[in-house]
């Protein structure tokens, strides 16, 4: 028994220490995978950082009040004596006797992309002074908050790399509105870094919207108060407002961009598979063919097929390994925090992110090489296996 | 022409190895017909759009209204043919992930500038008659089963009705068609049935399509609407219809960079797997090609059999796979409405056509050389 296992592990021993004079057809097979791989791997990092930078946006203790039937920011309109009632709902989280009720105006500028220098839907947040404490995962990094009151704008993260003349002190006309951007903030690589926040009131005016909001955004006294406070406003007769988790909001928003990307990438990959699938097939014939003399030998010498088509496998899942570890570095370096910016459908506005290229992906591109390389020997070792050894011998 | 058995001969010399490199090839051209039309379906459409189509939106962006009565200053100014505009309902039909583009337009107008949209006369009249008609692209009434006839339900999302509630009904009395690429997934209604029965926004419209007579007067005239519209309380910026829809695709981020980028790591491969195949295959004839040098063929001939048959592989495996993504096209958009034209656009067949010549010769080049440059002598001894 032992010496079955022996035979197994020095004959799939022997041909991996070989392949160094397979090089040429090993390499094809090696890129071939990595390739797949990298594919796989980058354009599965898109849509994981497009769905990270959306996650992240959401917190469990922070509840969205839109009109009723809005589906999106954008879309809704809240009266601002109506802004007032919401104020009072129960679950509000207080602090020195404020309700945490953040009331929102959005809006889009139209700046120019930074990688194009084309107009891009930039979103605009009017914002109110307790706003920094309903946000609080916000932060300014740079500069200062804006004084409420003034054409002065802080702009987020993402948003001032992706977007030309966004830096702390330079002027930003939109309109005939001309702002001043005193601050950049971060929030964690979420949406909210993709947004410039202005005073809500000179929004207001700059936009004609009298005293109206768009949305409010209130922080819950625990996550736990959600539907107390969303039953209080849904069933108040002086109010028509839907009330939404803000995770929940966020996921819904990126559920469809996230989904093509994926279902794109994977098709791709799959395809690409296919390919590289037969690549592995050419390699490993040619591994056997070169190598029939050597086999026949071995099997004269008395052998058994088995660790003969093991060891094809064997030096097939080696250059696989090799090259599925090879496109999952490479798609690493080149790809992972790549900062990038697209359009969300439901409000027509960018959103910054960047390519997230996570273990788990890395994890299941080398299992994907693993399985192309298992697939591409399993043919080939069955030829070498059948090899008729008398002929086999005689050959070359 | 006289040598095509002889090159199909040595082709199925190794049935099996042939095969193989036909299927690599078959899938990299596969891969490249469904990429370029991703891209191209990104690019939404721009080759269609207008040149003589000017689009003017709100200075600010796009979400911003305009009022309905530039229209009047528009259809004066000489050198417009004709003006209308459109508004974004941004309605929910039955689930919030259905997309589908609703749009306000004022049918004679829009119907008059948008010449590639095909609507049955009758069902043009029809809808010239009923104020809550609507018309759908052929494409978004096959999704959802509509007939003509139907009566929709749209939810607002903007728009409330001013009769309480939350729901807009249209009758569907159309169903418009147009070439491949034009987007038959929208779906248009009357303008004067959403102003006159929404709650508030009244006189307010989303942009102006304006139609001029002299398409190489388009950035003059953009030009002129918006120096007209300045210092106003809604001023404008004017771009040709193709730029507008250039700038709107270049929003949702560089496609076609990430699918050349995918292209070319395929087609590098997939070189490398022909090549592979090709060299090993004059490898193996060393002394077959040995043999035909003596029998008189000329160095020339050798290096031409062999390119024949690394060209004729990529020719076959990638004409097939070019062919099989032309198929998966024709059925359709696979997204359910979010890539509307999702077309193989003729030039891509032709640079797809353009590549296979180029692997099949950079393929078959070296070891065709090889080939030529054989000593009979050197060659006859290795054997």
């Amino acid at each position: 028994m032992l010496s079955f296992f022996t035979q197994i592990f020095s004959v799939a021993w022997l041909s991996v220490r070989t392949i160094r004079q397979r090089i040429g057809s090993s390499a094809v097979a090696v890129v071939g995978i990595a390739g797949v791989v990298i594919v796989f791997v980058a354009v599965l990092s898109i849509a994981e950082g497009f769905q990270a930078a959306m996650k992240n946006a959401g917190q469990p203790d922070r509840a969205l009040i839109m009109r009723g039937g809005a589906s999106d920011e954008m879309s809704s309109g809240l009266a601002g004596d109506a802004v007032e009632v919401m104020k009072q709902a129960p679950g509000i989280r207080r602090e020195n006797n404020q309700p945490l009720a953040s009331s929102e105006l959005y809006v889009i500028v139209d700046l120019p992309k930074r990688s194009t220098m084309t107009s891009a839907n930039v979103p605009l947040r009017g914002i109110v002074p307790i706003t920094p404490q309903v946000r609080y995962d916000t932060r300014i990094m740079a500069g200062r908050m804006l004084t409420f009151g003034t054409n002065e704008i802080v702009a987020g993260r993402g948003a001032a790399s992706q977007f030309a003349g966004l830096s702390v002190g330079s002027q930003v006309k939109t309109g005939q509105v001309t702002w001043t951007v005193v601050g950049i903030f971060e929030a964690g690589g979420s949406v909210a870094e993709t947004e410039l926040w202005a005073d809500a009131r000179v929004v207001q005016g700059a936009f004609r919207r009298n005293n109206s909001f768009q949305s409010v955004l209130v922080r819950l006294e625990s996550p736990e108060q959600f539907t107390k406070t969303k039953n209080w406003l849904t069933t108040n007769p002086q109010l028509n407002v839907s009330v939404v988790d803000e995770a929940v909001y966020y996921s819904d928003h990126s559920a469809n961009m996230t989904t093509l990307i994926r279902r794109v990438g994977v098709g791709i990959a799959v395809l690409m598979a296919v390919g590289a699938v037969f690549g592995a097939i050419l390699t490993m014939y040619t591994a056997v063919s070169t190598r029939t003399r050597e086999i026949a030998t071995l099997r004269a010498l008395g052998f058994n097929t088995t660790s003969v088509v093991i060891s094809v496998l064997v030096e097939s899942i080696v250059l696989g390994a090799i090259g599925g570890l090879a496109g999952g570095a490479l798609a690493y370096v080149a790809f992972n925090g790549y900062q990038t910016s697209t359009m969300n459908f439901q409000t027509f506005s960018q959103v910054a992110f960047a390519f997230a290229v996570t273990p788990w992906l890395l994890a299941q591109g080398l299992a994907y090489a693993l399985i192309m390389a298992f697939f591409g020997a399993l043919l080939p070792a069955v030829k070498a296996a059948r090899l008729p050894i008398a002929s086999a011998l005689r050959e070359l | 022409m006289k040598y095509l058995p002889l090159i199909w001969k040595s082709l199925w010399r190794r049935k099996v190895r042939t095969t193989f490199t036909l299927l690599s090839i078959f899938i990299a051209f596969l891969l490249f017909g469904l990429l370029m039309t991703i891209r191209a379906a990104f690019s939404l459409g721009v080759d269609l759009a207008g040149l003589d189509r000017l689009v003017l939106i709100h200075k600010i962006s796009l979400v911003m209204p305009l009022p309905e009565s530039y229209k009047g200053r528009l259809q004066t100014m000489p050198g417009v043919e004709i003006a209308t505009h459109n508004s974004w309902f941004g309605g929910v039909y039955q689930d919030p992930k259905n997309f589908i583009a609703q749009i306000a337009v004022e049918p004679t107008e829009f119907m008059e500038i948008y010449k590639e949209y095909k609507l049955p006369a009758p069902q043009m009249k029809a809808w010239l008659e009923d104020r809550q008609g609507a018309i759908a692209g052929k494409d978004i009434a096959e999704r959802f089963g509509w007939k003509v006839g139907d009566r929709i339900p749209i939810q607002a999302t903007i728009w409330q009705p001013k009769g309480g509630g939350t729901t807009w009904e249209f009758n569907l009395v159309g169903i418009y068609d147009g070439e491949a690429g034009v987007d038959k997934t929208q779906f248009f209604f009357r303008y004067d049935y959403l102003n006159e029965n929404r709650a508030q926004g009244e006189g307010l419209v989303g942009w102006y399509i304006v139609k001029i007579k002299d398409a190489s007067q388009s950035l003059k005239m953009a030009q002129t609407f918006d120096e007209m519209f300045a210092n106003s309380q809604a001023e404008t910026k004017t771009t040709t219809e193709k730029g507008f829809v250039e700038g709107f695709a270049k929003q949702i981020g560089d496609i076609g960079s990430i699918m050349i980028a995918i292209l070319v790591a395929v087609l590098f491969t997939i070189l490398l797997v022909v090549g592979n195949t090709m060299a090993q295959a004059v490898r193996e004839r060393t002394s077959e090609l040995a043999v035909l040098k003596t029998l008189g063929f000329t160095d020339m001939a050798v290096l031409a059999l062999v390119l024949a048959e690394s060209l004729f592989v990529a020719l076959v495996g990638g004409g097939l796979g070019l062919f099989m993504a032309w198929l998966i096209v024709q059925g359709g958009d696979p997204t359910g409405g979010f890539l509307p034209a999702f077309t193989l656009p003729n030039r891509d067949i032709v640079t797809g056509v353009a590549l296979m010549i180029l692997v099949g010769v950079v393929a078959g080049i070296l070891p065709a050389a090889g080939a030529m440059r054989l000593k009979i002598t050197d060659a006859l001894r290795k054997a």
